[in-house]
């Protein structure tokens, strides 16, 4: 029988792989990195003295439980980690494991890729010392490091404050919480927040514990720059009323929430649409994660959902996957597993408002600002080559023209605000500004993983 | 390199086996299980000079998406030093090292 | 959208087009010049980039040599930098066959005029330390150049528009028809214009145009597997080619690697699609890590191709059609449309206005393939 082969090891896979295991099959699971969780439930390096318990909180159950999973989940799988997926074509998977290049072959693929952090630029956001919110967190969970002594928050998203709570907790000085979304945009989504009233209170309580323990937060920031002369050295913003503010720091943790990583689902041809709330381009899927005949899409690798929805969805899919293979299916289960999801991904269309994607923020930045660090190229470079006559007005067109996106990410950082920037200039809506195509590798390879010639 | 004052700040310790590599010259000690990154921010803050005006970096994301933390081996090998976890007697440099006679 | 009369209607907003419109332009004809898309979006965007003199089809030279001149001159003709280098052109041997191979490019390319270095076992490391052990001989082409493809349509097409060309993008031709001694052009918009001389550089459409007007050519969309790496130390003069047709490849200042690989793979022009199968990425990364084994850790960051028009006999289609005075042909370049864009350029001026052109164009005659064509060892080799 043909394989079923599920790509990402973090709690949407991990889940979709006990389903399968449940019903007798045996999938593959790969993972790009050494050790199982995916990001946000990253299991930390063997030796390092954590206190996973006390970090993870109020998920900390849930942490501990998934991991426990997988553990009996081993025998009864086919888990191949350190292994990257750099292409696909037709229902081959074209691999990269230990420097080499191989091949796999497929009947059903689940891609549970997770997300990253999405970023807004501001002047000196490359500096060292500059971080993804995310990245943040990571340092602490993967590796037992603050990412400096005295940190900024900078962005818009529920957990800048979580991550500010960890940190403080694990000995930093937290020198601001700047969240660029007003206060009144957050009680405006209240109602709609209130759709998962567990999630809304485990915020509020990050949030009372900042204010508890004295951390200056604030609303309705608008981002000013990062100063240092070869690493951060302040954070300097207006606040809501128009102030200027400036916050010595060795380092900021930078997030406008998350956006699914989709290169591979592109790869292996899904088709997106773009979303009016979140101002991205999504796969589509129909209501149990299906987005063609072969392929099935799971987790924040598809719609942020978090590790509850993740968890969820994964499972729906396997279910989609036994219908499909004319095995039995528990359909009192999947309606469930089909609510919850629903609900949890609702929410975050809620979370979009409470913590908005900066927008008009993007659409202002001054000329002088690196928008592609890969490339180093200017917003100013991108403007400029749209203002020229017969100039191009969609991103994949301004990318050939300004190598923004052209770098080793392909566009995985910069995309976003490039999009921004390009629907501003050329007067058009999101997507018209158009949809970066994806191409392989997903990730740089050598030369040498080829091989060499017979 | 600014070596003055690392960047990271380790909060947790790690048990292992205790590993030396240099950087730029300079040695590094590591614990089994640390990245690259992890290892070199904690002795200064700096992975690498960008090959367009050699403005410092010093990592972005972590988690292997941003591609902005690859370093130099002294043999011309390149890593990323994120995902990257160090071995005993890793040369590391913050960019290419001139490849003597080699450009024609 | 009202009627127009115009001089000259050009269909296609590739370079041949856009060259071609900038000349006509600067000779003061009135010109219209349409593209179905955004112009230089296509094969003119996405090759490799090579401005190669040496190893051309020896009756493509006097067109070549004239382009050259005109490539070399592209900041003061057209106003606008697209990134010209004269990197020199080498091609590789790696065995007795290769070399003869050479040499007799060599003594085409000599001819012609160009002046070609050969290069022995003993020069070639010293001259180029990068390549691997295994090259036996060379040629070196010093005149060769290359440019950014992505760059030289659009300022080709603005500096056309700035002396008087009409620029019409986005707009799909419906119908062509014969109109007294003219053209009429009918848009799937509703518009329509009318015209005196009409040029069809319509690349891999454009034989459905010449269909309209009763002659053909075999053409069929394919595109080369191409990749570009991260940037790494600038090291790589000229542009290099493997004669054994594994590998081209060129590195930029800024440090990144272009290479185009073989065979080239069937693209799809109704999509606009043209994969890249992975298989042909990882043969060229041999291939690359081969000629210059310092490469081997430099990384691969994004793979494409593009939607190039073939004949089979591997030459282009240049020139007057054979059935209806005033309407031009030009496509069909078998990926080394490039360089020779601005010298079809300019003879499709001379064409239309002078009434003939010095350059010899018979052998693009679209008059060859009134009867069954053969086809070329080259082509065999070089597609799937």
């Amino acid at each position: 029988m043909a394989e079923i082969v599920i790509i990402g090891a973090g709690p949407a896979g991990i889940s979709a792989a006990e389903t399968l295991c449940a019903n007798g099959l045996r999938p593959i699971l790969i993972d790009e990195g050494a050790r199982a969780g995916g990001q946000g439930y990253r299991r930390p390096a063997d030796g390092l003295a954590l206190d996973m318990n006390r970090l993870m909180g109020s998920e900390a159950g849930k942490y501990a439980a998934l991991h426990r999973r997988f553990e009996a989940l081993l025998p009864r799988i086919d888990y191949r980690p350190r292994t990257l997926v750099w292409a696909i074509e037709g229902n081959t998977l074209h691999l990269l494991r230990d420097g080499r290049t191989e091949t796999l072959a497929f009947g059903k693929l689940l891609i549970a890729s997770g997300a990253m952090d999405r970023i807004a630029p501001l002047p000196g956001w490359t500096l060292p010392g500059v971080f993804t919110l995310g990245g943040a967190q990571l340092a602490l969970k993967d590796q037992g490091c603050l990412i400096g002594s005295r940190v900024a928050f900078l962005g818009s998203s529920p957990l800048l404050a979580l991550a500010a709570k960890q940190y403080r907790e694990m000995g930093a000085e937290i020198a601001v919480i700047a969240d660029t979304t007003p206060l009144s945009a957050k009680l405006s989504a209240l109602p709609e927040l209130l759709r998962a009233p567990h999630t809304l209170a485990r915020g509020l309580v990050y949030m009372a514990a900042s204010l508890r323990a004295g951390t200056q937060m604030l609303h309705g920031v608008t981002p000013v720059a990062v100063e240092g002369q070869s690493r951060v050295e302040a954070l300097l913003l207006r606040d809501a009323q128009g102030r200027e503010r400036r916050f010595a720091c060795d380092a900021v943790a930078l997030g406008y929430g998350l956006k699914p990583e989709t290169q591979l689902a592109d790869l292996a041809g899904a088709q997106f649409a773009y979303d009016l709330d979140f101002r991205l381009f999504l796969p589509k899927i129909d209501g149990l994660g299906r987005a063609g005949s072969a392929l099935y899409l799971a987790g924040d690798g598809v719609r942020i959902g978090g590790a509850d929805a993740a968890e969820a969805s994964g499972a729906l899919a396997a279910h989609a996957i036994l219908g499909d293979l004319r095995r039995p299916q528990d359909i009192a289960a999947m309606r469930q597993l089909a609510r919850r999801v629903e609900r949890l991904r609702a929410f975050q269309r809620g979370l979009a408002r409470a913590f908005a994607w900066p927008k008009a923020q993007i659409a202002a930045l001054p000329n002088s600002v690196t928008l592609c660090r890969c490339e180093n190229v200017t917003v100013g470079e991108v403007r400029g080559v749209m203002s020229r006559e017969l100039g191009p007005v969609e991103v994949n067109r301004v990318k050939a023209m300004t190598r923004c996106g052209m770098g080793r990410c392909q566009g995985r950082v910069c995309g976003p605000a490039l999009h921004e920037i390009v629907a501003a200039m050329a007067g058009c809506d999101g997507a018209a500004a158009g949809r970066l195509r994806g191409q392989a590798p997903v990730k740089p390879i050598a030369l040498a993983a080829a091989g060499t010639m017979a | 390199m600014d070596a003055s004052k690392a960047q990271f700040r380790r909060v947790a310790s790690r048990a292992g086996r205790q590993v030396t590599l240099s950087f730029e010259g300079t040695a590094i000690h590591a614990t089994t299980g640390d990245s690259v990154l992890v290892a070199l921010l904690e002795s200064g803050a700096l992975i690498r000079r960008l090959e367009f005006g050699g403005e410092p970096r010093a990592g972005f994301c972590l988690m292997g998406a941003c591609q902005d933390c690859w370093v130099w081996s002294a043999e011309g090998g390149r890593l990323r030093a994120c995902t990257t976890e160090v071995a005993d007697g890793m040369v590391l440099f913050a960019e290419p090292q001139p490849m003597a006679g080699l450009h024609g | 959208m009202s009627e127009r009369t115009t001089d000259v209607a050009i269909i296609g907003g590739g370079l041949i087009g856009a060259w071609t419109a900038f000349f006509l332009a600067r000779r003061g004809q009135r010109v219209i010049l349409i593209e179905k898309g955004i112009v230089g979006a296509q094969s003119s965007g996405v090759n490799f980039g090579n401005l190669r003199l040496q190893g051309r089809f020896p009756g493509q030279y006097p067109l070549s040599l004239r382009s050259q001149a005109l490539w070399e001159d592209f900041a003061g003709l057209i106003g606008e930098d697209c990134e010209f280098e004269q990197t020199g052109h080498l091609y590789l041997a790696y065995d007795a066959d290769e070399q003869a191979k050479l040499e007799g490019y060599a003594e085409v390319s000599e001819s012609y005029g160009l002046a070609i270095e050969r290069i022995g076992p003993a020069d070639l490391r010293r001259r180029w330390p990068w390549l691997g052990e295994r090259a036996i001989a060379a040629t070196f082409s010093p005149r060769d150049a290359t440019a950014n493809p992505r760059l030289a349509t659009p300022a080709i097409a603005r500096a056309a528009a700035r002396h008087g060309a009409v620029i019409r993008e986005n707009t799909r031709v419906s119908a062509v028809d014969r109109s007294g001694d003219g053209f009429k052009l009918t848009f799937a918009d509703g518009g329509s214009l009318s015209c005196g001389a009409l040029v069809n550089s319509a690349g891999a459409w454009a034989h459905e145009i010449a269909e309209r007007f009763g002659e053909t050519a075999p053409v069929f969309p394919a595109g080369p597997p191409q990749f570009v790496t991260e940037p790494f130390p600038y090291l790589i003069g000229p542009s290099v080619q493997a004669i054994d047709g594994s590998v081209i490849f060129r590195q930029i200042p800024r440090g990144n690697i272009i290479l185009a690989g073989y065979p080239r793979t069937a693209a799809d022009p109704v999509n606009n699609r043209a994969p890249v199968p992975p298989a042909k990425t990882l043969a060229a990364m041999r291939a690359l890590a081969r000629v210059a084994p310092m490469l081997a850790q430099c990384h691969v960051i994004r793979v494409w191709s593009g939607i190039e028009a073939y004949l089979p006999d591997m030459i282009p289609v240049i020139g007057p059609s054979e059935t209806t005075p005033g309407l031009f042909h030009a496509f069909g370049f078998c990926g080394h449309g490039f360089q020779i864009g601005p010298g079809v350029g300019l003879c499709l001026s001379e064409m239309i206005v002078d009434g003939a052109t010095p350059t010899p164009l018979e052998p693009f005659s679209i008059g060859r393939f009134r009867s069954v064509t053969a086809v070329s060892e080259k082509f065999r080799r070089e597609f799937d």
